[in-house]
């Protein structure tokens, strides 16, 4: 059960990255805002810290909230058996962010997934590939604009 | 000289033994594994795209189809999602009877996997024994909701329907054959020379790099990292049982069949506590005729057969989901496959294939 009180990680996290991190929702939904230029830096804080040890990736997904993108992270900590929620937005005219593969490797077939059916890119991911969908398909079918009536997603 | 060169070879997605439709591109040398890519998708059919034009309601069907031979973990793990942003509670009664069907599911699902590592390694026989047993269970699923694979029958708010009088008769029959069942299959397999020089030492992953690939669920605990979610962060009512988290110590393929092995029996032992402590009573909550969470968005995940099974959930407020991702545990575990098949032989990689246990079900989505 989490024992994090997730004002306190913010204010710490606040005191070395200041306006970078803010909190969004409240009550069992809050979470942490992450700028995406410091993501990996705190995202590093966030495994290594001893108060925090976050060595698990338990979910990545994404959502398409037409104005921004939202990559959503589930972290869960196995030592200390806490759990934390942390969104990282950016916007739909450069959908590119940091990979976190180097942090938890597990993020890899997850951040492909992404790729595949949202169209974020990830950089300094090893091996980013289309997952689900064919390799020649063009789209990606999650977006929220995407039409899916009679396309066939291949190009004309 | 003689000239050696690497060659490929595509296991699948017509192979028998990658339990569906997974392709695995072999990069050989001789006959050793140099490099293992599972290539999936040949299953996608969408769901979570699906689910953002159907209600909360009519998205419960499409979980059953995901890891399609435990159904009942699927259906508790999305209505305790959506339970969880609503904020319903559900009858005692219900709750037990949750835990029944999900133990039960979990048995029959561990029971399929004893059958296709059998049936993989050459002994088919393992095969008809495991689905004898797993024909018991659906037997019962069969008279509770009337269907034997894709069940439909854990609701918002508690399950479809009260169990019949002849359920928990029989329900206790199967209980009392059960520990005879499992000794026979531990003497036809367990003690079979071949079958244990073929997993054992096969498929090594350590502690540390299961971890970080992101591994759960049995294959997990077999490298003898103690995570399940039924213990460490309590859903519905397991706190209330007393059952034992089987740990491997290796984290090889042996380890993997054998932690199973010994899931099955702590199942059984929950539904006959659960069994022991049910109360009567109503098995729906008073829930609104329209599910309309309130806005906001909710992760909940669930110990599955195969690991880790999680529902992200966006609500707008209206009456059909604004995204759901679901977190696949078979999925996921695949990300192991190829490291851990390097340096084996190509019939290691099936009994690799065998004991991750992945369902492309689950793992297309």
């Amino acid at each position: 059960m989490s024992n994090l009180d997730i004002n306190e990680v913010l204010l710490a996290l606040q005191a070395a990255y200041g306006e970078a991190i803010q909190l969004i929702g409240e009550g069992s939904q809050a979470a942490l805002l992450i700028a995406p230029d410091q993501m990996l830096d705190v995202f590093g804080v966030l495994k290594t810290n001893e108060f925090y040890q976050f060595n698990m990736l338990r979910n990545l997904t994404a959502v398409d909230y037409l104005e921004y993108m939202e990559i959503v992270y589930h972290l869960y900590s196995l030592p200390l058996r806490h759990s934390i929620t942390i969104k990282v937005r950016c916007t739909m005219e450069e959908l590119t962010i940091p990979s976190v593969t180097k942090i938890w490797p597990s993020a890899n077939f997850q951040e492909r997934e992404i790729y595949d059916l949202l169209g974020v890119n990830f950089t300094g991911h090893p091996d980013l590939r289309r997952i689900l969908m064919p390799e020649e398909f063009t789209e990606h079918p999650l977006r929220k604009t995407y039409n899916f009536v009679g396309n066939t997603g291949e190009k004309r | 000289m003689v000239k050696t060169e690497t060659y490929t070879l595509n296991m699948g997605p017509q192979h028998p033994s990658t339990h569906g439709v997974l392709q695995v591109v072999l990069e050989l040398d001789g006959e050793l594994v140099i490099q293992a890519i599972p290539h999936m998708g040949y299953l996608h059919r969408g769901i979570e795209k699906l689910a953002e034009s159907r209600t909360y309601t009519q998205f419960i069907p499409y979980t059953d189809r995901l890891d399609y031979v435990s159904s009942m973990g699927n259906n508790w793990g999305y209505c305790l999602a959506v339970e969880k942003l609503m904020g319903i509670t559900v009858p005692e009664r219900a709750e037990y009877l949750r835990i029944i069907m999900t133990e039960l599911n979990r048995m029959a699902s561990h029971l399929i996997f004893m059958g296709s590592l059998a049936i993989d390694l050459g002994a088919s026989t393992g095969m008809m024994f495991g689905f004898r047993a797993r024909e018991r269970i659906l037997d019962l699923f069969d008279m509770t909701c009337g269907a034997r694979q894709t069940y439909n029958y854990i609701r918002f708010g508690g399950v479809s329907v009260d169990i019949p009088p002849q359920f928990i008769p029989e329900l206790k029959r199967f209980l009392a054959d059960f520990p005879a069942m499992l000794t026979e299959y531990h003497e036809l397999l367990t003690g079979n020379e071949i079958l244990y020089h073929r997993l054992k030492g096969t498929g090594v992953i350590t502690a540390e790099r299961a971890l970080e690939i992101g591994l759960t669920g049995p294959a997990l605990r077999a490298s003898g990292v103690d995570y399940d979610i039924r213990k460490v962060e309590p859903y519905g009512i397991y706190d209330r049982f007393d059952f034992n988290v089987p740990l491997g110590t290796v984290g090889d393929c042996w380890d993997r069949y054998i932690g199973r092995m010994e899931e099955m029996k702590q199942s059984a032992s929950i539904v006959a506590q659960a069994l022991e402590q049910m109360p009567e009573g109503e098995v729906m909550a008073k829930i609104p005729k329209v599910i309309k969470p309130p806005v906001g968005d909710v992760y909940h995940s669930i110990e599955n057969p195969r690991g880790e099974l999680g529902f992200y959930i966006v609500s707008d407020g209206s009456t059909k989901p604004y995204r759901i991702h679901v977190r696949r545990p078979s999925f996921i575990n695949l990300q192991v496959l190829n490291e851990t098949c390097q340096g084996l032989l190509i019939g290691d990689v099936v009994a690799v294939l065998a004991t991750l246990d992945s369902l492309m079900g689950e793992v297309d989505c």
